[in-house]
């Protein structure tokens, strides 16, 4: 219907961005959302790279070799063809990065540098430095704003998405937001909305995710009806620097660029690691994987770095945390390749890693899962899209690394021409009463929280979700530890509901909006450990010792929760995978 | 005195734009590796003054965490920095947090840093590229030219080194030196140059360039360690050239 359709985008990290920049240029009029002002999304935290084959080092790489890696890597649980696409589309991808002016890292003849990442034999990783998503973010970040000068685009920022706006037929009509400084709760209608919120990592409490990853916004919509698909899948990061506040992720790059990770080969070694002997280390990975070494996928290097901690017991000094080591690698590479991430290491933990080895240790890092979309990033509801990490489409049962990034700016370059083409196909809605109707359904839910009298503590309840989850729903699961996992998310939810909030202030009050977080992370939560709980198989990153082989007999098949408003839990049902284009293989490095 | 297994921290509040701020202490359980976030969320976990009185929780902003995404730039005992990477054992106690004071303050440590955002709009900030279509491989570019341009593209839009400069206040309405470093990123650019001319022309008059006063502050509280300085002089002399032929021309 109408020619320059009202889109609006919820939230402005790389897939938002990507969506928005498309949208502009079709004519549309976009509303961006975003939590914090859109340069300081989560996609800032990115470092190694984006993978394309470019095939730009004379090593016979393709796009089908790629879409080959890309799927055994996530075990056959990818439907096919759309990871094709992605595959297919990644080189023009880097082409306009690079246009955009996103400063790779060159070869000496000036072109585009690429390195290896885990899970392939290829060097296909485009960088830029060891800060690739923050460079990529800010070109897109640069982009939008040229939009935004140019009167496309309006955003909304420091302002969270409650909700969407569903008219009678259930279709997606605009949303409801809360403005975190003013507190206020408006609606805002649209033809079509894009849902690119990112992350869950806080329902883990600690995890290298970024502090507004709640996925909050995807468990809202799963309550409101979407599908939320394939949540039992849970990325943990095998490097990461443990913290007080967070888990800093070490990238997979320093592993690219000949990183190597090892242990003492006597348990409570006590010498300084310099002074240890090579032959009294052991490179585990090394020894293990032959053909791909440190540069496994990530997945098989977490369990790995498990085994060797916790029934090795060979843990440096007796700790949780195995050394990853650059020592031996020229200072002068190490600083034009990797500073980025030498310098977190640096500065977090007081040690230079060109000097010292860095102890690290696995950490909660991405979710595969999200919510369902068809080939076209279009949720169940109509109007409704969702591109980025919130969704579940390309990775299947593990993500490889770089292939992050360009999912997010290929999954937000499908979803937003595909929300124009369907706004300029839409009848206008019947009348905007579902407008206010929302608006008051989300009031009541705040006035209710604001009078709320009982006596807990909102962080006191996250702090249980994040430890009860990360205990039970990482890296090894287990039938009857999840179903107890199940019986404390129930618990927590019924203190929620004697909460007594500290801060009742109507002016920025953070309190208050994290407690709206904690209450969809809850129910969040549950969808991922019943999800686990039925899973009877090992794949990619869900892994059940009880079950430890791959079932493609009965699992090969998506997992999709639905909400049970009555009942207040999650329902499931499962969806057959598109295996039509490489028939699945054991995965076997 | 805050023992061995505590630390003090001292914060200036302040409950909204118009509110008269004050200071509340806390007197938080020491661990090691703790840094200020840290600190600010065992006081959200039990939101308590050191007497004892009950109260809020801190309003202050952050994200990352990692010091990459420029969100929790605070005051911290005296001086501009980031609060993540502020480790407790490395600091003074007690610990002062205040918020920056030439941002307006929205409560608490969190202020308004939306000017900056203002700033690159101004001096276009961005490659004008056609269009997000394929349109092939982008411009060559020596590793050299990379490595002068990467630096440049770290900046975090924390704001640091316009709270720490002299000039950057009401009264001379300085652009400040984030910006300028951008437009220096971008001028150097092979498809950005193209607007290098309006570039430098929004950093002449009122609030330019010609307002910095070569205190040399920015360059010091960089936490990207951006070579600030040598961004304004670099871009001094192109603004310099630029009026002075636009007065030949008229």
């Amino acid at each position: 219907m109408a020619a320059n359709p009202k889109i609006i985008v919820v939230g402005g990290g790389l897939a938002g961005l990507s969506a928005v920049i498309k949208i502009a240029e079709m004519g549309g009029q976009v509303d961006l959302f975003s939590i914090v002002p859109v340069k300081r999304s989560h996609s800032v935290c990115a470092q190694g790279g984006i993978n394309a084959a470019k095939n730009l080092k004379g090593e016979g790489d393709s796009t089908w070799q790629h879409f080959d890696d890309t799927v055994y890597g996530g075990d056959f649980l990818a439907n096919q063809p759309p990871v094709k696409e992605m595959c297919d589309a990644a080189p023009g991808i880097i082409d306009l990065l690079d246009r955009m002016g996103v400063p790779f890292n060159r070869t000496p003849e000036g072109l585009l540098d690429f390195r290896r990442f885990g899970g392939t034999l290829y060097n296909r990783t485009a960088f830029a430095g060891a800060t690739t998503g923050q460079q990529l973010l800010y070109a897109l970040d640069e982009q939008v704003r040229r939009h935004e000068a140019d009167g496309k685009v309006r955003k909304f920022e420091h302002s969270e998405f409650l909700s969407a706006v569903l008219d009678g037929n259930r279709v997606c009509r605009g949303i409801c937001a809360m403005d975190l400084h003013t507190m206020e709760v408006r609606t805002f209608p649209a033809d079509a909305v894009i849902i690119a919120t990112g992350g869950i990592g806080a329902i883990f409490g600690k995890s290298t995710n970024s502090v507004v990853c709640t996925g909050s916004a995807q468990s809202a919509l799963y309550q409101q009806g979407a599908f939320y698909a394939n949540g039992e899948f849970i990325q943990v990061h095998p490097t990461s620097i443990p913290g007080e506040d967070k888990l800093r992720l070490m990238s997979e790059s320093a592993r690219g660029e000949g990183g190597r990770v090892w242990v003492p080969k006597q348990k409570g070694d006590k010498r300084d690691p310099k002074s240890i002997p090579e032959s009294e280390r052991w490179y585990f990975l090394e020894e293990w994987y032959p053909k791909y070494g440190n540069l496994v996928p990530r997945d098989v290097a977490t369990r790995a770095i498990f085994k060797v901690v916790y029934e090795h017991q060979l843990g440096i000094d007796g700790q949780p945390m195995v050394y990853l080591d650059l020592t031996h690698i020229d200072r002068k590479v190490l600083d034009r390749k990797l500073e980025g991430i030498l310098e977190i290491y640096e500065k977090f933990v007081g040690d230079d890693p060109r000097d010292t080895p860095m102890k690290i240790f696995p950490g909660m890092h991405y979710t595969m899962g999200g919510l369902w979309v068809d080939f076209k990033q279009a949720t169940n509801i109509p109007g409704l899209f969702a591109a980025g990490e919130c969704e579940y489409q390309y990775h299947g049962a593990n993500r490889l690394g770089a292939n992050s990034l360009v999912s997010c700016i290929f999954g937000g370059g499908v979803a937003g021409p595909a929300a124009v083409e369907y706004a300029r196909g839409q009848k206008a809605a019947a009348g905007n009463g579902h407008l206010d109707a929302e608006r008051k359904r989300q009031e009541e839910i705040n006035g209710k929280l604001l009078k709320a009298d009982g006596s807990e503590n909102p962080f006191q309840i996250w702090r249980e979700l994040g430890d009860v989850m990360t205990r039970t729903c990482t890296v090894i699961r287990d039938n009857k530890d999840l179903a107890q996992t199940d019986t404390k998310l129930c618990e927590l939810l019924e203190r929620y509901g004697k909460l007594n909030l500290s801060d009742r202030s109507q002016w920025a009050n953070t309190t208050f909006a994290f407690t709206r977080q904690l209450y969809n992370m809850l129910q969040l939560a549950r969808v991922i450990a019943q999800g686990a709980r039925m899973r009877d198989e090992s794949r990619g990153a869900h892994y059940k010792p009880e079950f430890p082989e791959r079932d493609d007999k009965n699992w090969l098949k998506t997992t999709k929760a639905y909400f049970a408003p009555d009942a207040d839990e999650p329902r499931f049902e499962f969806e057959p995978v598109d295996i039509s284009l490489i028939p699945p293989r054991a995965r076997k490095y | 005195m805050a023992n061995n297994n505590t630390v003090l921290i001292k914060i200036k509040r302040q409950n909204g734009p118009d509110s008269k701020s004050y200071w509340e202490e806390f007197e938080i359980p020491y661990r090691p590796g703790m840094n200020v976030i840290s600190a600010l969320m065992d006081i959200a976990l039990n939101p308590t003054t050191r007497q004892g009185k009950a109260t809020t929780p801190i309003t202050y902003e952050s994200n990352c965490l990692e010091e990459v995404c420029g969100s929790c730039a605070m005051r911290i005992n005296g001086r501009v920095r980031m609060a993540c990477s502020a480790l407790i054992d490395n600091l003074e106690k007690p610990v002062r947090l205040e918020p920056l004071s030439k941002f307006p303050v929205v409560r608490d440590l969190t202020v308004d840093r939306s000017v900056l955002f203002e700033n690159l709009k101004r001096v276009k900030a961005w490659v004008p590229i056609d269009g997000s279509y394929d349109l092939g491989s982008g411009p060559r570019l020596l590793p050299e030219d990379q490595e002068a341009a990467y630096p440049l593209s770290r900046c975090i839009s924390c704001c640091c080194c316009m709270e720490a400069c002299p000039q950057f206040n009401e009264s001379t309405g300085f652009v400040g030196a984030a910006t300028i470093s951008q437009v220096r990123l971008f001028n150097t650019h092979p498809t950005g140059k193209a607007l290098k001319r309006e570039r430098l022309s929004a950093l002449m008059g009122d609030g330019g360039i010609h307002e910095c006063g070569y205190a040399q502050n920015c360059v010091e509280v960089c936490p990207k360690d951006i070579p600030l300085t040598r961004s304004i002089s670099e871009v001094g002399r192109e603004v310099m050239k630029q009026a002075i032929g636009d007065l030949f021309r008229k």
